[in-house]
């Protein structure tokens, strides 16, 4: 959590691939991510990490299934397959019915699932939200927050996330709050 | 990965296909009018390079002395020679509709093996002085039959008993496999011994000589040869190979191919401005969308990649319904004509001129969006869209 303009979003773009630093280190799980070239950190990130916006991000002209299968492009599986753990993601986030939707056909909270199912399609260890919760309304949010908690406790991702919302935090089960390039500790919730 | 550029391209369905038309259009003009100078040069695409023409130093229409053909046979590295003359015809009210040549059958069919006869019909061109063959589009255009009398005046060559009417005996068609070549056989060819006898003046003289040589790289030489052997005399020569003087033969219509060539330029340099700014929108638009594709470990390469797949998809669509347009109202068109024009027909040349000239046009107009795109940092692209 932090102010706006602390660096909330640009510690989350270092931490999760999107930007490299202009001075000092990386580690994620060990790895020195600032020093891998551009090719192989695109292929750290679709190893490694799965990206949730506030904005959700969904390319519009593809079905929420297609949206999901994104990041199974970049693989050798078959059309076959990619369909099929695309639809594990959707089911997994509650939305298999809505696969064949485009993005303007759901709901803020819809596309929002999508997203965290295209997060979670290639099985990711960390996955870095970006104000997951900013767009929606409180019952939705809510929902999020849940989805992401039994993403984290019964499938084991690492979840990063910045937030406003001190409610959004409550849910984390650590906090930490960044003010002025500092990372201070905050109390521990969930 | 194809359904995702497939995708991206129609975002904007009326745009895209608004744009697709233009190239369309653009296509189908360059395929028939490809097929209009291919029509015109199928002179010189047809020529043989062991043919020369021999004609009179000053003008084709001077006549040059049947004797000439011994001494040119003599020449080194001449093989055959045949002679044809212009007739003039003048079929029902129709002047000039199509040629009529006085040749010796057996000489003149044997230096144009392109061209089929049947062989009994080639038989009875060569028994008949009052015999004529005819080019199969003509046999159809005018529905004449082998067998019938052909009635043909001549806006040249009186008879001897004054009259300009001459009346032949049909006794064969003269066809081509190679549709360029068949552009060359809507012609009457008589005999030229009835001819030349039965004619008011003008006899022992004839238009031209077609030459066979032995090796197509003496060509120069031989023809300077055969030039030299008549200089100073009442009766010079200019010789010249096939190609040459079918080239400039069509010229005298006009430069059909620079025509052509100014045309399409102007075309495709439009469709050029067109594509590349739609395209450049497109992208502009996009810009968040191809940031999450990054995002989610597409590399830089891939999403250039994916970018200037779009422009090549979008032009190559255009490009190969407009030519498959081109091609099918071709036939129409040469129905249109009656047979008056040389054939028109797309070429395999012309095809792969279209290919590349899509491919071309892909890269001019894909490859500056592709590189921003390719060089984009995903965090400021993203902040865009935040």
């Amino acid at each position: 959590m932090g102010p706006s303009g602390s660096g909330k979003t640009t510690l989350l773009n270092l931490i999760g691939g999107l930007d490299t630093p202009t001075a000092g280190t990386i580690a994620v799980d060990g790895q020195r991510i600032d020093q891998l070239g551009a090719g192989d950190l695109a292929r750290w990130r679709a190893a490694t990490v799965g990206f949730v916006f506030q904005f959700y991000n969904l390319l519009p002209v593809l079905s929420a299934q297609r949206n999901v299968e994104l990041p199974l492009l970049l693989t050798s599986l078959s059309a076959g397959e990619r369909r099929r753990r695309a639809l594990i993601a959707l089911t997994l986030v509650g939305l298999a019915d809505r696969a064949s939707h485009k993005p303007k056909e759901l709901s803020g909270g819809q596309e929002q699932r999508v997203a965290i199912a295209r997060a979670i399609v290639s099985d990711p260890t960390l996955l870095v939200c970006d104000e997951p919760t900013g767009d929606l309304d409180r019952a939705t949010a809510h929902e999020i927050m849940l989805l992401l908690q039994m993403l984290n406790r019964e499938h084991g991702k690492t979840i990063v996330m910045v937030t406003h919302d001190p409610k959004a935090a409550e849910y984390a089960q650590r906090s930490l709050h960044l003010d002025k390039g500092t990372l201070a500790p905050a109390a521990a919730t969930a | 990965m194809i359904h995702l550029v497939w995708a991206q391209l129609f975002r904007k369905k009326t745009r895209t296909v608004l744009t697709l038309l233009s190239v369309i259009i653009a296509f189908l003009l360059f395929g028939l009018l490809q097929a209009v100078q291919v029509a015109f040069e199928s002179g010189a695409d047809a020529a043989d390079a062991r043919r020369l023409l021999t004609t009179a130093r000053y003008s084709i229409i001077e006549p040059l002395p049947m004797a000439h053909a011994r001494v040119i046979e003599r020449v080194p590295g001449v093989v055959g020679v045949a002679s044809a003359d212009w007739f003039g015809a003048k079929y029902q009210n129709e002047s000039n509709a199509f040629a009529v040549f006085a040749v010796d059958p057996a000489r003149y069919l044997d230096m144009y093996p392109e061209f089929r006869v049947p062989a009994a019909q080639r038989e009875a061109f060569e028994a008949t002085r009052t015999g004529a063959i005819a080019g199969r589009r003509l046999v159809e255009r005018y529905g004449w039959t082998v067998g019938q009398k052909l009635p043909i005046a001549s806006e040249i060559h009186a008879k001897t008993d004054g009259s300009l009417n001459w009346e032949f005996d049909l006794v064969g068609v003269l066809d081509a496999e190679d549709p360029a070549v068949q552009a060359n056989t809507d012609m009457v060819l008589i005999n030229v011994a009835y001819f030349d006898e039965a004619r008011q003046s003008g006899r022992g003289k004839t238009g031209w000589y077609i030459v066979r040589i032995a090796d197509s790289s003496q060509s120069r030489a031989i023809s300077a040869e055969i030039d030299r052997m008549f200089a100073n005399s009442p009766d010079e020569t200019k010789t010249q190979p096939e190609k040459e003087f079918a080239i400039g033969f069509a010229r005298q219509i006009g430069d059909i191919g620079a025509l052509v060539t100014r045309i399409l330029i102007a075309v495709f340099f439009t469709i050029l401005l067109l594509t590349g700014n739609t395209m450049a929108q497109a992208i502009r638009e996009r810009i968040p969308e191809l940031a999450v594709l990054k995002t989610v470990g597409f590399s830089d390469r891939v999403v250039t990649l994916l970018v200037l797949g779009e422009a090549l998809l979008l032009l190559a669509l255009g490009a190969a319904l407009g030519m498959l347009t081109a091609v099918s109202v071709l036939p129409a068109l040469n129905g249109k004509t009656g047979g008056r024009f040389p054939p028109l027909f797309v070429d395999a040349e012309t095809w792969l001129l279209a290919a590349l000239i899509t491919l071309a046009l892909a890269l001019v107009v894909g490859l500056p969006p592709a590189i921003r795109v390719g060089r984009l940092r995903i965090v400021d692209a993203l902040a865009g869209h935040r």
